[in-house]
């Protein structure tokens, strides 16, 4: 991609994408601007080449913001999104951001707002996206942690990685305590740290939290890194399911981890690339099985995108005989049966972390 | 320039609705709470989808008596009901502690 970063505008309104032009112009970065009046056409202008960030209006005929921008987020994952709109309104403002977009910026009024408006879409182009968490340029999760403590901050940082979600409380800048899924704690903490990428928002501080940890800030990030060098040294899973001998292919060791997970009965792994190659353990009739998990989840991805939705994160489904979860995963199919006791919250929060493991 | 953040003519953006509403084993919609500005296309589109994904489960040898759906902006929760089915729409709200 060359020097200059690259704008795509989108609004139905060709002379709203003028002056558009013209306040986007003024940006430090000196982008090249490209407008685009449809999101077939937007869509179509995405394909051809690189951009930097996408900025679309949300009421558009035809093809309106949310529905763009969630084709957008599945095809173009690392573009930057933004969404400059007269709706003021908190359900569509909550419906952007769970499709994955950046900014929700309601359209402006004063020339300050217009101000606050050009830092922020320069903010957004200067942001890389791999290795770091969106929200702070260039910032590994250790950096985030080691500049909360540094400024003596009593706050709360909630961290997104894939669907799992941890926090991590600070009190006069020390890390006092950190939750994810069941986890809570030290093991919370070396979680959240092992995670390489996702999204960070600090939240209001809880004074009344109890402290759970107690080692020194340094300590805790000392041993958190050696831990996470030590899993990252151990050797991988050494037997295959359904006893394939040899060493194991990425999927499945991934299906062996699953079914040692506590009421797994089956696991299943397609890609959606290839549905004819399945990994399984313990299914009978993997082939069919997988074709049904793979259409219901193309099924229900689709009506997600026709009522712009968001993203579909999971889908349970309780059975007369034993219950079941699937999961999207880029081009990858999870289907995983559980024991009928194993009840649909915990079916969530299962396929939850296996989605964030597979990420990790 | 400020004169370009009004639009004369919007198009209207669909809200996601909460709500509920059954549907017989030919797709017939029988009841329903969902509001009237929620359009029927799209509660025919889920109910379709959600019939098939029964019935195609049924033919899988497992069958399933409660489907539930996880979008991060809505939660779509069905019951099979002898072929038909009721079907449950919940918005997630944008909740910055959830």
């Amino acid at each position: 991609m060359s020097a200059r970063p690259k704008i795509l505008l989108l609004d139905d309104d060709a002379s709203v994408l003028e002056v558009f032009r013209e306040v986007v112009a003024r940006l430090p970065s000196k982008p090249e601007i490209f407008t685009a009046t449809s999101g077939p056409r937007a869509i179509a202008l995405l394909e051809s080449e690189e951009f930097n960030l996408l900025v679309s209006d949300l009421s558009m005929p035809k093809m309106d913001g949310l529905q763009v921008l969630s084709i957008v987020r599945r095809k173009f994952p690392q573009l930057r999104t933004a969404i400059l709109t007269a709706v003021p309104d908190e359900q569509f403002r909550a419906r952007a951001y769970a499709i994955g977009v950046d900014i929700y910026f309601e359209k402006p009024r004063t020339a300050q707002e217009i101000d606050l408006f050009i830092d922020c879409l320069e903010s957004l182009i200067g942001q890389e996206t791999s290795g770091v968490f969106r929200g702070i340029q260039s910032k590994s999760l250790v950096d985030i942690i080691q500049l909360e403590c540094l400024s003596q901050s009593c706050s709360v940082l909630k961290v997104a990685n894939g669907l799992q979600e941890g926090k991590i409380w600070f009190q006069d800048g020390d890390v006092i305590d950190a939750a994810v899924g069941d986890l809570q704690g030290e093991s919370a903490f070396q979680r959240i740290l092992s995670w390489k990428t996702g999204n960070f928002e600090t939240l209001r501080a809880e004074p009344g939290h109890e402290r759970a940890i107690f080692k020194s800030n340094q300590a805790l990030l000392l041993e958190s890194a050696q831990a996470l060098d030590e899993a990252t040294a151990e050797p991988n899973l050494t037997h295959a399911p359904n006893g394939q001998e040899g060493q194991p292919s990425a999927a499945s060791s991934e299906v062996a981890v699953i079914s040692k997970i506590e009421g797994v009965e089956f696991v299943l792994l397609s890609r959606g690339d290839n549905p004819q190659k399945i990994d399984s353990w313990s299914a009978q009739n993997p082939e069919p099985l997988g074709a049904w998990a793979s259409a219901t989840l193309q099924s229900f991805q689709e009506l997600g995108e026709s009522l712009q939705a968001g993203q579909l994160r999971h889908l349970e489904g309780i059975g007369l005989h034993q219950n079941v979860g699937l999961a999207a995963l880029a081009e990858r199919c999870f289907c995983v049966g559980f024991r009928r006791d194993i009840g649909a919250e915990q079916i969530r929060e299962t396929m939850k972390e296996i989605v964030a493991e597979c990420i990790c | 320039m400020l004169s370009f953040f009004s639009k004369t003519a919007h198009t209207a953006l669909v809200r996601l609705a909460n709500g509920c509403f059954t549907v017989d084993r030919d797709g017939r919609i029988v009841a329903s709470t969902l509001p009237q500005s929620f359009p029927l296309k799209q509660v025919h589109e889920i109910a379709r989808r959600v019939l098939s994904t029964f019935q195609a489960a049924q033919q899988q040898n497992l069958p399933l008596t409660e489907l539930m759906v996880d979008y991060s902006a809505l939660m779509l929760t069905a019951r099979e009901m002898r072929g038909g089915a009721i079907v449950y729409l919940t918005t997630r709200p944008l909740s910055p502690t959830s």
